[in-house]
């Protein structure tokens, strides 16, 4: 495909000598390397509260990043306008970060090899919006529906179509269309005049609105969210202090991205701050944790068929029966580590600088049955689902909040748990995992990871673990 | 600039009356930003750039609809309306929806000092070597310093226009710079980084690079050689920065939005105490210089001061026009809102008054405790109040301080929280929107090992 025949070609009339001529101003006072980020970014949220949708909004974004390297030292400008003149003078003002004579010349473009990973063909986007609001009106209903106790119910449903073309000054252009859609119902419960406890439930991917039927309807987003509140309801104090943890299978996976996922990232361990640095080759966690980040899952939400530096994602080992294998990559990290990439580079939008990110984090499965697992447990937790968490890469201390929690009586799941936050150390916390179920299941497509202010969305996915020892902040004994 | 801000929105109100909106909402900002991040001493990352947006909510009768735009051309601004327009068909009748009452709407006079000027024609060169000054100050401040995540130094210039349909026109203009520096430390194999950073609106009211990076040496420094402690009940001692977090969960908490769908712990409180009598908290928008301080709300309502809790007494709830129709109040002018959609609620400044002991009084009042100078995680539920974090810190005993501490949880409900703060002390210090002194709370349980 030419660039006068892409999104942007048509759109704006941008062919393949413009992106020459903006690279070459970008790399006018000599520097590496140099990219340009283009994007279009269309919206759709809609939002019912209170069985009213009090809120519709569209809206688009677009502009353009331009990036100069040199050795490791990152210019960059961006503009909203995709006027040639514009885009020139963000060159420039990128191309400041470098002193020395020009160097690199771009002559044409080849085609980087992508995957296809979401051929959505009956975009959202093109579904009449008195279509899409159904869904919000159906959670509603059914979360009504579901359960006399419920006095509050929030859906929200939102789409959207990113429009992406990376082109490098090593002469590789790639563009990339990519979809999201996403749903989420929050509800309130209350027994009587009783404190009120809340549930949540939603998913989503980069799918067409078939996705949202059986599981994944709002009729079953709805029930969940229902039924977590009611679980609340009966809830009482988690213990304190150190106890057996049992991770369900699923969401759950939030721990791989904030125990390791984050301390993995190569741009942590080029400038050697985190807790895993210089640790590659070394036992980091038990025989039985295999941990991979892996961008080619089809559909999922943090899939991707070219990072947003333009590089084909790919499935990266991380932790391989407890030995970390590698760290993830984007091309400064790579670069400077004398390295290959790992389709790692991503950024929130064309205003931001990329970095190493994880894409779908995950366990692999291994042996154990999962009721065995609750079994082996004479006293300690079982974590259902978790909200988010937090890490401190340079510690390696991480935490994550359970959202459902069980207490484990011999062998046997017993008194639901109020929400409490558990607390470990990266490098440490997965050497306690003692056993993996056969059950491992991705999340259910909701995710999003904050790094240094940028969002991007992730997914992650664990099956059913034992952990023999992790601190647990309650208030019981 | 601003002055043509106003003309833009002017103009898209125009156009939406025209397509038949009976009401209209109109924002429209634009804004340049500087970042220069360096690391042991060579510049890392700089970026340089400028954006605008557009933004629109209508109304037809109590149907509302929305869009947003960074194409700021006729077309562009044709596009987002229309699109608003059509939004407007789908959503259902809210018998509370609309602007505020004509009435109501304002702005306060006076010079809030929201821009500083000193930064026009600061060469980058400049802007850069205040970074590496502080990111050097805290490398050499001690020996035990062997690695940084750096040193910054930002800034920037925003221009806001707000209009409706009722005839309010608004624009002002805001800067802002920072200044931050991140050592790391090692000792015995293990690392930790901490942080320290100052903001304003200009170079001159900023604190020297090289205060910024001592201050950042002495927190990474302290941190080393922590240990967990034993799981147990004790008075925790919540440290400016962290204590600030706390009054975040308050006003999520006193949230109109959060109100009207009962699910706030402070529910039905309005009157009541909630709070020990040494907590006395403020929202005020109209304080000269401070970052949350501007002439109006997002919906063109005058900023105010409002007592939110008076010696432990709940007085007041925050609110924008939609929420105080539900609740049957008035608001207090704390709508805040992105480019577009339905106004959600904002702080302006909002802090807890200052008290009478030390810090260091404070600390021989808690006797043995744990001074708490991180907090991590989100295990805070403003519905019930339930609250488990992650923390680290220092150990105090017999009022002194004794030892690092990490990798603990501390947990508690918020309403015992509240009504546990034993004292508040001296330190109130604005150094961002939301400010607190140290504050020690009685009764929390820490667990550990």
């Amino acid at each position: 495909m030419t660039v006068a025949d892409s999104f942007f070609g048509r759109k704006f009339g941008l062919t393949g000598q413009d992106l020459a001529s903006f690279l070459s101003e970008a790399l006018s006072r000599g520097g590496d390397y140099a990219d340009l980020y283009f994007e279009y970014l269309s919206t759709t949220s809609l939002s019912l509260d209170e069985s009213i949708v009090k809120s519709a909004t569209q809206g688009v974004s677009l502009g353009v990043g331009v990036r100069v390297i040199a050795g490791e030292r990152t210019g960059y400008a961006y503009s909203d306008d995709l006027a040639p003149e514009k885009i020139r003078q963000a060159a420039r003002v990128a191309a400041c970060i470098a002193s020395g004579p020009t160097k690199v010349e771009t002559a044409g473009f080849t085609s980087a090899a992508k995957h296809d990973l979401y051929p959505v063909l009956n975009a959202p986007a093109d579904v009449p919006l008195s279509e899409r609001v159904k869904y919000v009106l159906r959670a509603d209903e059914a979360a009504r529906a579901a359960d006399p106790r419920v006095f509050q119910v929030q859906a929200v449903y939102l789409d959207a179509i990113k429009q992406v073309m990376v082109a490098t000054s090593d002469g590789v252009i790639s563009t990339d269309r990519q979809p999201m859609a996403r749903m989420n119902v929050f509800v309130l419960a209350r027994e009587g005049n009783g404190t009120p406890q809340r549930g949540s439930h939603g998913g989503g991917g980069r799918v067409d609105l078939d996705f949202f039927t059986g599981t994944h309807s709002p009729e079953a987003f709805a029930k969940e969210a229902v039924r977590q509140a009611l679980v609340q309801l009966k809830a009482s104090d988690a213990p304190a202090g150190e106890h057996v943890v049992v991770l369900g299978k699923g969401w759950p996976g939030v721990l791989l991205h904030e125990a390791v996922g984050h301390g993995l990232e190569a741009d942590f361990n080029r400038k050697g701050v985190s807790a895993f640095s210089g640790r590659v080759g070394q036992q980091v966690a038990s025989e039985l944790v295999t941990v991979v980040d892996d961008g080619t899952i089809h559909s999922r939400r943090g899939s991707l068929n070219v990072d947003d530096e333009g590089t084909p994602t790919q499935r990266n080992v991380l932790i391989e029966n407890g030995v970390l294998r590698g760290y993830l990559q984007d091309r400064l990290s790579a670069r400077a580590l004398g390295t290959s990439g790992t389709g790692s580079g991503r950024r929130e939008s064309y205003q931001h600088i990329p970095m190493p990110r994880m894409t779908n984090t995950f366990m692999l499965a291994g042996q154990d049955e999962p009721e065995d697992i609750i079994k082996s447990v004479s006293r300690g937790i079982y974590c259902a689902t978790f909200g988010g968490g937090q890490v401190d890469i340079t510690s390696g201390n991480f935490v994550f909040s359970a959202t459902e929690s069980y207490l484990i009586e011999d062998g046997k799941i017993g008194r639901p748990l109020r929400g409490a936050t558990l607390i470990g150390n990266g490098p440490e916390a997965l050497k306690y995992v003692s056993r993996v179920g056969h059950d491992l299941a991705l999340d259910e497509g909701v995710g999003i990871c904050g790094k240094e202010g940028q969002s991007v969305p992730v997914g992650v996915g664990i099956p059913t673990i034992r952990i023999d020892k992790m601190t647990v902040g309650g208030t019981a004994r | 600039m601003v002055e043509q801000l106003k003309q833009i929105a002017a103009d898209v109100i125009k156009l939406a009356q025209e397509a038949g909106a009976t009401g209209v909402e109109c924002n429209v900002s634009q804004g340049e930003e500087f970042d220069a991040q360096v690391r042991r001493g060579e510049v890392e990352q700089v970026k340089e750039s400028g954006s605008r947006g557009a933004g629109i909510r209508v109304l037809f009768g109590r149907n509302t609809g929305s869009s947003y735009t960074s194409d700021l051309t006729p077309e562009g601004l044709r596009m987002m309306v229309r699109q608003a327009v059509d939004l407007a068909k789908i959503t259902t009748e809210d018998p509370h929806a609309g602007l505020p009452d004509a009435a109501e709407l304002g702005q306060i006079a006076g010079d809030l000092q929201l821009a500083s000027y000193d930064l026009d024609g600061m060469e980058a060169a400049a802007k850069i070597a205040l970074a590496q000054r502080a990111e050097a100050a805290a490398l050499s401040f001690d020996a035990r310093i062997t690695n940084s995540e750096g040193g910054s130094f930002g800034s920037r210039i925003s221009r806001h226009a707000f209009a409706n349909s009722l005839g309010f026109v608004g624009g002002y203009e805001t800067t802002s710079c920072s200044i931050s520096a991140v050592p790391v430390a090692q000792h015995e194999g293990r690392m930790e980084r901490d942080y320290w950073f100052h903001s304003a609106r200009g170079v001159g009211q900023l604190e020297s690079p090289e205060h910024i990076g001592r201050r950042a040496a002495e927190r990474v420094i302290r941190r080393l050689g922590s240990r967990k402690v034993p799981t147990q009940q004790a008075p925790v001692i919540f440290e400016p920065r962290v204590a600030r977090s706390l009054l975040g969960h308050i006003f999520e908490a006193v949230n109109g939005d959060a109100i009207y769908r009962r699910a706030s712990f402070l529910q039905d409180k309005l009157g009541e105490r909630v709070a020990s009598a040494a907590v006395t908290v403020v929202d005020d928008a109209t304080i000269p210089g401070l970052f949350g301080s501007a002439p109006y709300d997002d919906e063109g309502v005058p900023s105010r001061r409002t007592v939110v809790i008076e010696k432990g007494v709940l007085k007041s709830y925050l609110l924008n026009t939609y929420t105080a129709r539900k609740l049957g109040m008035k608001t207090t002018g704390n709508a805040s809102r992105g480019l577009t959609g339905n106004a959600s609620i904002g702080q302006g400044n909002l802090y807890i008054e200052k008290g009478a002991p030390s810090v260091a009084e404070l600390l021989r009042q808690a006797g043995t405790g744990f001074y708490v100078t991180e907090l991590m995680g989100f295990g805070v539920n403003a519905v019930t109040g339930d609250y488990s974090r992650g923390a680290s810190g220092l150990w105090v005993e017999n009022g002194e301080i004794a030892f690092p501490v990490a990798e603990v949880t501390i947990a508690g409900n918020l309403k015992d929280m509240l009504t546990n703060i034993e004292a508040v002390a001296d330190d109130l210090e604005f150094r961002g929107a939301v400010a607190s002194p140290t504050l020690l709370i009685g009764g929390m349980t820490i667990s550990g090992t």
